[in-house]
């Protein structure tokens, strides 16, 4: 099942150069861009781990991509996104995001439902790739 | 190809349109004296469009490196030439952005084990698109202490001036002599820097003349006696020590201000008029430590 989280994730795969056009448009906002990775993307998991700083101060988008470049090389089958933050009063907070990266084979979600008190049910999703330890997910 | 056949290539019709000549044009009139500086970008600037013109055509057009070595005693605009420099190349599509940022061995050379190469490679990345500029670059080499973390730095600039040719162009800027020894030092960096331009100290006349466009700039004017003044000021403190050319003239322009400033106000009694506000007097210029100085010898 394809992940779809963040911005035009009901798209196709970005190209690299559309990634790079995506990324320099978000330069010339002003917003500081980061790049993160995860091989947890459950939908509830929103703190995805930091590939070094987020970068401020960029004018060009080669610095980022070089970055996406060096955390796709070192985990090839986690999750990769690009977010850009806009700093400005009264914002603060990210104005997109999306993923750059994703494993070969994702096996999407399981439903798991709980018996609760009486006949109540509990729903709950939880992801299969998570059933091995962190580091061995999404292995081929 | 027939040569008869090709379309006629017009490298006139390039450098109008690619907008380069404002920029040229402006290095030369904002800009006093630096003869061999402009000889030299006017010749970088025409490398780059032959280079555009020839790919055009199908010819082999590798960009040229463009890593910069700028010499030179303080004040002698390096800094200056150098943020024109990026506008040019930006207007010759050599670069992407056309940004300059300037930095010193301290934004490059972190203070403990594994500081120094993030620090280094987050600078690479603000620059990229655009034009690093390392003032006194020299200081990232010390060959006294050979723990220090500047090698790191030089190793991490090395491969990105091979390696990102198109990203980004490097200048390193510094006094000549001790420059040399930089390069003498490192054959790595002396290599991949193509371009070594010296900025030689500037003559009397041009110092008057920069003087003279820096109080238009800040809406001043010399009076006559005054101008007489400054052409005196010059000659004396030329021969002072720590003279550091467009800097000291620009420091004694505003000292005068001061001084102005001053007298307007200890007479503020009288009526004041637009012209007095805006003219440097005589008095403002020879009030001077320097000419102090010269009646203490004399």
């Amino acid at each position: 099942m394809r992940l779809t989280q963040g911005t035009f994730s009901f798209l196709p795969d970005l190209t690299d150069a559309q990634i790079r056009a995506q990324i320099e448009y978000c330069l010339q906002n002003g917003w500081a861009v980061s790049v993160e990775h995860t091989d947890d993307a459950h939908p509830r998991n929103v703190y995805w781990e930091m590939h070094g700083n987020p970068m401020f101060d960029l004018r060009d988008a080669a610095g980022v991509m070089a970055e996406v470049e060096a955390c796709r090389k070192t985990f090839p089958d986690h999750y990769v996104k690009v977010n850009a933050f806009d700093a400005t009063h009264g914002w603060e907070s990210l104005r997109l995001s999306f993923i750059v990266n994703r494993p070969r084979h994702e096996p999407g979600f399981g439903l798991v439902r709980e018996e609760a008190d009486g006949r109540n049910i509990r729903y709950t999703t939880r992801a299969y790739a998570t059933d091995s330890p962190e580091g061995e997910r999404y292995r081929v | 190809m027939n040569a008869a056949e090709a379309p006629p290539l017009d490298l006139e019709q390039l450098y109008r349109d690619s907008n380069v000549r404002e920029a040229i044009d402006a290095l030369d009139r904002e800009l006093v004296g630096l003869a061999p500086v402009k000889t030299r970008v006017r010749e970088i600037a025409a490398l780059l469009l032959v280079e555009k013109l020839r790919r055009t055509v199908g010819l082999a057009a590798a960009s040229p490196p463009l890593h910069m070595s700028f010499t030179g005693n303080p004040g002698t605009g390096k800094t200056t030439v150098a943020m024109r420099m990026a506008a040019i190349l930006h207007r010759l599509g050599y670069v992407r952005k056309g940004h300059l940022v300037a930095v010193t061995r301290d934004d490059l050379v972190g203070q403990y084990i594994g500081h120094t190469a993030p620090k280094t490679k987050e600078v690479l990345k603000r620059a990229i698109g655009g034009v690093l500029f390392i003032d006194e670059a020299y200081y990232l080499f010390r060959p006294e202490n050979e723990r220090d973390y500047g090698q790191e730095a030089i190793e991490i600039l090395l491969q990105v001036m091979e390696n990102q040719r198109d990203d980004l162009v490097v200048i390193l800027a510094g006094y000549k002599d001790r420059m040399e020894r930089f390069f003498a030092s490192n054959p790595g960096m002396a290599s991949r820097v193509a371009h070594h331009i010296d900025f030689p100290d500037y003559t009397p006349e041009e110092l008057f003349a920069i003087a003279g466009l820096m109080l238009e700039q800040m809406q001043y004017r010399l009076s006559d006696p005054a101008a007489q003044a400054l052409r005196e000021y010059i000659a004396l403190r030329r021969t002072q020590p720590h003279f550091a050319n467009a800097r000291s003239i620009r420091n004694a322009l505003d000292r005068a201000r001061l001084r102005q400033a001053n007298r307007l106000f200890e007479g503020r009694s009288g009526s004041l008029s637009r012209e007095m506000l805006a003219t440097i007097e005589a008095g403002d210029i020879r009030a001077s430590r320097v000419f102090g100085m010269m009646k203490e010898k004399a």
